[in-house]
């Protein structure tokens, strides 16, 4: 290898306990007490080996033996799923928590933002907060005003550098926030999805950013559940399943495994329910039919048409509301989008509703495809989104009849109606 | 760099002396963040010990008539005012400063020290600025301070080292009880009338300073009098001494409880 190793994971180990029986976190002195209590009594008459408090504790190996490589410049894109330990081993590398056992070897200066805007404080205005979150991400006060306008440019609030954050927008205070951290300069930066902020328009110039640094030649860390970001971002990838690395290789082939798993063939099914939801509107069931037969169907083959069910508990505003998809392929990118609205300017008022879209005939090549769902009042904010609702797969495509299959991976994720002509010279 | 389980950090007081600005900007945050949307705002820091001063004075200097060694009772009283509000607000913003700052703790590292170091500042300057009464007090009374007033600082460090002291046994442990929470109020209204405050520590008959000295502010708050009013107002310097013996220990043992349980308050915090 070329270049030199900046970290080296050995054996890294997180273990957590679990309390059972309790909702909160925090142990009161008096529970601590009383536990003691029980303990020692417990002791006294022998009887500690099935106590019930011993139960009610249980170990989760949030970590267990991960070992990997990272060279300079290497930008290394880590994914899995909720709870698989991403966010542990953020904390381990950045120094947050201590390990529970194993041995981490870092060469060179880290910065790791976990979340935009770290010790903001409301009541400070724009310009002191950018003092005092830069100097929390590791800036020093030199730094900081050398970086002062370009910030602050970035960040698009010239004229509110004197209010206090609180009368912010949240657009701004994340602007803010964003552009702060993006000016830090380490050898090694660390990122925790905090890309997933703001309008559309800052995304990309955040996306850009984070190119420029890519293209500097820093070692990257990045944790995202966004797979194609990633692909764009990282070079490699892990895969954390249970705490461990259950896959490492280049973030291309290491994102499409784990999608193919997420989408794997057994778990197609063609209807899917969610559980009880907090908000005032949200989705609640989906299933796709095949229109020609009625039937629920997650095959299907180019040329079908499709048809979506959505069921949806609401509380409906007056001004109308409209139900939008995104189709997305088997690496997670966005390939397609429709919407009641802006496609067929269509409100809904009704508080229950059962939606149906028909879709098709799908020109789609053969490969996994999923939609993901959300609500909303047109040009205002999302009420629910659902995200990766469900999958299906386009088992053929052969839109012309020709006996020839088009394969998705290799060809892309449509074909459109043509025609050839060949002429002799 | 190394991580490893149980590792002694070997770099740790260098690396407090590298996070040295951070320190800086935290306590100015405090600062800054202490007074704001007040309209009357650091005179906050002049109002509050002016009031105990006042009725201190009436109900111990009027009512009960206690003895004030021949100094004008209400110099007597401010004299100890001050050092006892410097130490009950830095001890109240030390003992909640990991709690209140716990989304920083989750996301960033520093040694975390400098959390209850820095959270002393905003106390300190509201003494420094407090310290305006005893001046005009004094100028009214016409009491010039002998050389002893050159201890003055002696004690205000003294000072904040009891409230560092205290304060990091109960920050470090309000982390996993927030129990501890809710002591502090609770110790501070019982401190402000067992500490030698509205009245001269000479009152407390001789067999019991060794016992009324394990109060280790009694200690500092005698010093503080003896230093500004030059004349020695009930001082009794074993119990002085005893203070301060009392508070390197707390400060030594509260240092050490810190750093062992640090590394581990992410995960309960």
């Amino acid at each position: 290898m070329s270049a030199p190793e900046v970290i080296a994971v050995e054996g890294l180990t997180k273990k957590y306990l679990i309390r059972h029986e309790q909702q909160e976190r925090h142990v009161t002195l008096r529970e601590a007490l009383a536990g003691g209590l029980k303990h020692v009594g417990e002791r006294l008459l022998g009887r500690t080996k099935d106590a019930p408090a011993r139960r009610s504790r249980e170990e989760f190996w949030a970590l267990d033996h991960v070992n990997f490589k990272v060279y300079e410049g290497q930008r290394l894109g880590i994914i899995g799923h909720n709870g698989a330990g991403k966010s542990t081993l953020l904390k381990i590398l950045s120094r947050i928590t201590e390990p529970t056992g194993g041995r981490i070897e870092i060469r060179g200066r880290v910065s790791s933002l976990l979340e935009v805007g770290t010790g903001f404080h409301p009541e400070l205005t724009g310009r002191e907060n950018i003092y005092l979150n830069g100097t929390i991400l590791g800036m020093s006060s030199r730094e900081i005003r050398r970086k002062f306008d370009e910030i602050v440019a970035f960040a698009e609030i010239e004229q509110f550098l004197d209010t206090p954050a609180k009368r912010y927008s949240s657009g701004m205070y994340v602007r803010l926030a964003f552009a702060i951290a993006a000016h830090v300069d380490p050898d090694i930066l660390i990122v925790d999805e905090v890309l997933a902020v703001g309008d559309i328009q800052f995304r990309q110039k955040s996306l850009g950013k984070m190119q420029d640094l890519r293209e500097s030649g820093r070692t990257l860390i990045f944790v995202s559940h966004d797979l194609s970001m990633v692909r764009q971002l990282c070079s490699h990838a892990i895969w954390l399943k249970k705490g461990k690395v259950y896959c490492f290789g280049e973030s291309e082939v290491v994102t499409s495994d784990y999608q193919n798993e997420v989408l794997a063939p057994e778990t197609l099914v063609p209807s899917r329910d969610r559980g009880a939801h907090t908000s005032a509107y949200f989705l609640r069931r989906v299933e796709l039919r095949n229109h020609h037969t009625g039937q629920p169907s997650s095959q299907y083959v180019a040329g079908d048409v499709m048809e979506i069910h959505l069921w949806a508990n609401a509380r409906a505003p007056v001004s109308g509301y409209t139900v939008e998809f995104l189709l997305l392929n088997e690496r997670g990118d966005r390939i397609s989008f429709g919407a009641a609205n802006p496609v067929q300017n269509t409100h809904f008022q009704s508080h229950h509703t059962h939606f149906v879209c028909t879709l098709g005939p799908l020109p789609l090549t053969s490969g996994l495809y999923s939609f993901s769902f959300s609500v909303r009042v047109w040009g205002l904010e999302r009420w629910d989104s659902w995200e990766h609702a469900v999958s299906f797969r386009i088992t053929r495509c052969d839109l012309f009849g020709t006996g020839h299959d088009v394969p998705g991976l290799v060809n892309g994720d449509f074909v459109m109606p043509q025609t050839w002509r060949g002429e002799e010279l | 760099m190394v991580i490893e389980a149980g590792r002694v950090e070997l770099h740790y007081w260098r690396d407090l002396w590298r996070y040295r600005q951070l320190f800086y900007f935290l306590a100015w945050r405090d600062i800054l963040v202490r007074y704001k949307q007040t309209v009357i705002g650091i005179l906050w820091a002049v109002i509050r010990p002016m009031m105990t001063i006042v009725v201190f004075t009436f109900i111990f200097g009027r009512l009960a008539k206690l003895p004030s060694d021949g100094v004008p009772y209400p110099i007597l009283v401010g004299a100890a005012t001050l050092p006892w509000q410097l130490f009950a607000t830095a001890f109240a913003e030390v003992g909640n400063s990991l709690v209140s700052n716990a989304h920083l703790i989750s996301k960033v590292y520093f040694p975390r020290l400098i959390i209850p170091a820095s959270a002393v500042a905003a106390g300190l300057i509201d003494f420094l600025i407090s310290m305006a009464i005893l001046v005009s007090l004094m100028l009214w009374y016409g009491i010039v301070p002998s050389w002893r007033i050159l201890a003055l600082p002696i004690f205000i460090v003294v000072a904040l080292g009891a409230a560092i002291g205290t304060g990091l046994w109960i920050a470090a442990l309000n982390v996993k009880y927030r129990d501890f929470r809710h002591l502090i109020p609770f110790l501070l209204q019982v401190g402000l009338f067992i500490s030698p405050i509205g009245f001269s520590s000479a009152i407390v008959p001789e067999r019991w300073r060794p016992l009324y000295s394990l109060n280790p502010m009694s200690g500092v708050i005698d010093g503080f009098r003896w230093s500004v009013l030059g004349v020695n107002v009930g001082i009794y310097w074993p119990g002085v001494l005893m203070s301060l013996g009392l508070i390197v220990l707390l400060l030594v043992t509260g240092v050490a409880y810190f750093r062992k349980t640090e590394r581990t308050f992410v995960d309960v915090i």
